[in-house]
């Protein structure tokens, strides 16, 4: 907590996303609120099809919402459109999905992906300068630069992947990170040290970051705060010692009767 | 109670058109006792997958049996003809829901008709009203909503898709069921049905042992019986479940249970560890002791140049480690 401030970074305000018409229609979104403060981390917690990855596509800006609002920085974003104010918010906001197989180009050596991420940095700087800064965010995920930097992405495992979009996210050093369920396809034994990284991208740089999940385990490690989602909706926020130890919502209550946990045994 | 099956040494490796050997299962002894819940842990590539295909029987080139037994009622099956196998132990004796068997139901098909080839597969003589009469009075008493009969699988949640397949899957009555990661694609609710579904599956005698193979250990603490821990295509520790949870003794599962991440307080304040290095390639699995390079107890002049026996360290508890003994014969 020591790198939270209280300054505000993004706001939504009565997000709403409805998907078809009529009959169909379904409210993917439906009237969510919440804020995030600089270097603060928090989770978005439900099941699938809670509505939590429509909603992180709407913050990225990668689908525009039916209404509401978002506001970034004191500056409402939710209407932006032209590609180079896009640009200027995707330097700022940026994203790890849960597929590390399905975020890069099949045919780019490693080298060619981070090289690409200069694209979105603003000061334009020397070859040798951009070789020097993506060997050091490899190593500050842990790979060796020598070991990767001219493999191919198929070359690598699921883990060492995701340590790659990490080192790009250090290369663009954005304010807020959306991680969609970051470790869901990562063995739990390789988990914890994604997790660690990801939580040093505070430490280190006071980066906000927004989990996208259904594992509680992982929510409760890494957050400050937890929104329970639950068909588009939130149904329950706060302080996460607090919502795990004590829920309010029902839904909340059987979601975490559902986690297997050591010390607890199951009623089956 | 007896076993129901007994892997004797069993090995079963992937061959390359390179010719090379892909040493996925490398020397596995096991049983499985009747009425218990076997849990297989390990990390992606331990060979936990191709130990359970090699257990119900569905090897595939390029995966080939090397050596070694699966007993069953006193008999090596390993050597049965595909006939023999195909009638009477397949889905009969030994039953598997392979992983990701959610997507093996057949798109085009509604499920009755899915359930009505399957029985007629093994009872050509059984007539269309009978098997879907059948596969009704099994939905029925797992409460399972009958309409799933007739639905196509794209109507279905992922977790009844999963629950429909494993239901299927034991239409037969087998003896032994292997489930393979069956809850892993599943949100956590989802998740404890399937395994209550198993539950039942147990109580009411339909199956009576139950192989559960996954990379979660907190699902295995709230229902399995015993647990193996795989590593590198080898068991490296095997005992009660209460015993490996809470009292791990070789090194690899104390690390797999230090990393574990759940909701529980005290969780928060402790820093969670992964398990340094990756794990071994098994074309050329590590010297010795497989875990070698990447164990915090590693002796230099042992652990890589000989293999630790699985020896009996506490009742029922098996432990392949120099730690708790086995150099040179001693133990």
């Amino acid at each position: 907590m020591e790198r939270v401030n209280n300054k505000e970074l993004l706001r939504v305000e009565n997000l709403t996303r409805v998907f078809g018409s009529g009959k169909s229609q379904v409210k993917a979104v439906d009237d969510v609120s919440f804020s995030i403060k600089e270097g603060e981390i928090v989770t978005l917690l439900g099941e699938s099809g809670s509505g939590k990855t429509t909603t992180a596509r709407l913050i990225l800006k990668l689908l525009p919402p039916t209404s509401g609002k978002i506001i970034f920085r004191g500056r409402d974003i939710t209407h932006l459109s032209s590609r180079k104010e896009l640009l200027n918010y995707w330097r700022e906001v940026q994203a790890i999905f849960q597929d590390p197989f399905a975020s890069f180009n099949i045919f780019y050596s490693i080298r060619r992906v981070l090289s690409n991420a200069f694209r979105l940095v603003t000061n334009s700087i020397s070859n040798e300068e951009k070789e020097k800064l993506i060997r050091e965010s490899l190593l500050s995920v842990g790979l060796n630069p020598d070991e990767v930097l001219n493999k191919r992405p198929y070359e690598l495992s699921g883990g060492q992947k995701q340590r790659i979009m990490l080192a790009r996210v250090l290369i663009i050093k954005p304010k807020l990170l959306i991680a969609d369920e970051p470790t869901s396809m990562i063995d739990a034994s390789s988990r914890a040290g994604i997790l660690n990284l990801l939580l040093d991208l505070r430490k280190n740089y006071g980066m906000s970051i927004m989990f996208i999940t259904h594992d509680i385990g992982l929510a409760y490690y890494t957050s400050d705060r937890l929104f329970i989602m639950n068909n588009g909706k939130i149904v329950e926020s706060g302080d996460a010692e607090e919502i795990i130890t004590n829920p309010k919502n029902p839904y909340t209550k059987k979601l975490l009767e559902d986690v297997p946990v050591i010390h607890r045994k199951w009623e089956l | 109670m007896g076993n129901l099956l007994t892997a004797v040494d069993l090995r079963a490796y992937y061959k390359t058109v390179q010719g090379e050997e892909i040493k996925a299962v490398d020397g596995v002894s096991l049983e499985v006792k009747e009425g218990e819940v076997l849990g297989i842990a390990g990390e992606s590539g331990c060979g936990k997958s191709t130990l359970a295909s090699v257990l119900a029987f569905t090897v595939i080139p390029p995966l080939y049996v090397i050596g070694g037994e699966v007993r069953a009622n006193g008999t090596n099956i390993l050597t049965l003809d595909k006939e023999t196998l195909r009638r009477e132990i397949k889905g009969r004796y030994i039953s598997i829901v392979p992983q990701g068997a959610m997507n093996s139901l057949n798109p085009t098909l509604r499920i009755k008709n899915f359930v009505i080839d399957v029985l007629k597969e093994h009872f050509p003589e059984m007539s269309k009203e009978e098997a879907l009469q059948r596969a009704r009075e099994r939905f029925e008493a797992l409460s399972l909503p009958l309409r799933i009969l007739d639905a196509y699988p794209h109507q279905l949640s992922g977790g009844m898709k999963q629950r429909t397949v494993t239901v299927i899957s034991t239409l037969l009555n087998p003896k032994v069921l292997i489930a393979d990661e069956p809850t892993s694609a599943l949100d956590v609710s989802s998740q404890k049905i399937v395994i209550k579904l198993l539950v039942e599956l147990l109580r009411r005698q339909i199956i009576k042992s139950v192989v559960f193979i996954t990379h979660e250990l907190p699902l295995l603490r709230h229902f399995a019986d015993r647990i193996a821990v795989m590593y590198a295509g080898r068991i490296v520790e095997v005992g009660p479940m209460e015993s490996i949870i809470f009292d791990p003794m070789h090194p690899y599962s104390k690390l797999l249970m230090s990393s574990v991440l759940v909701p529980e307080s005290g969780i928060k304040s402790k820093k969670i560890e992964a398990i340094p290095g990756v794990p071994p390639n098994l074309k050329n699995p590590p010297s010795g002791c497989r875990f070698h390079p990447r164990c915090p107890s590693y002796i230099d002049g042992l652990c890589n140049t000989a293999v630790p026996p699985l020896l009996e360290i506490k009742k029922d508890h098996r432990v392949s480690c120099f730690l708790y003994g086995g150099k040179d014969g001693e133990s």
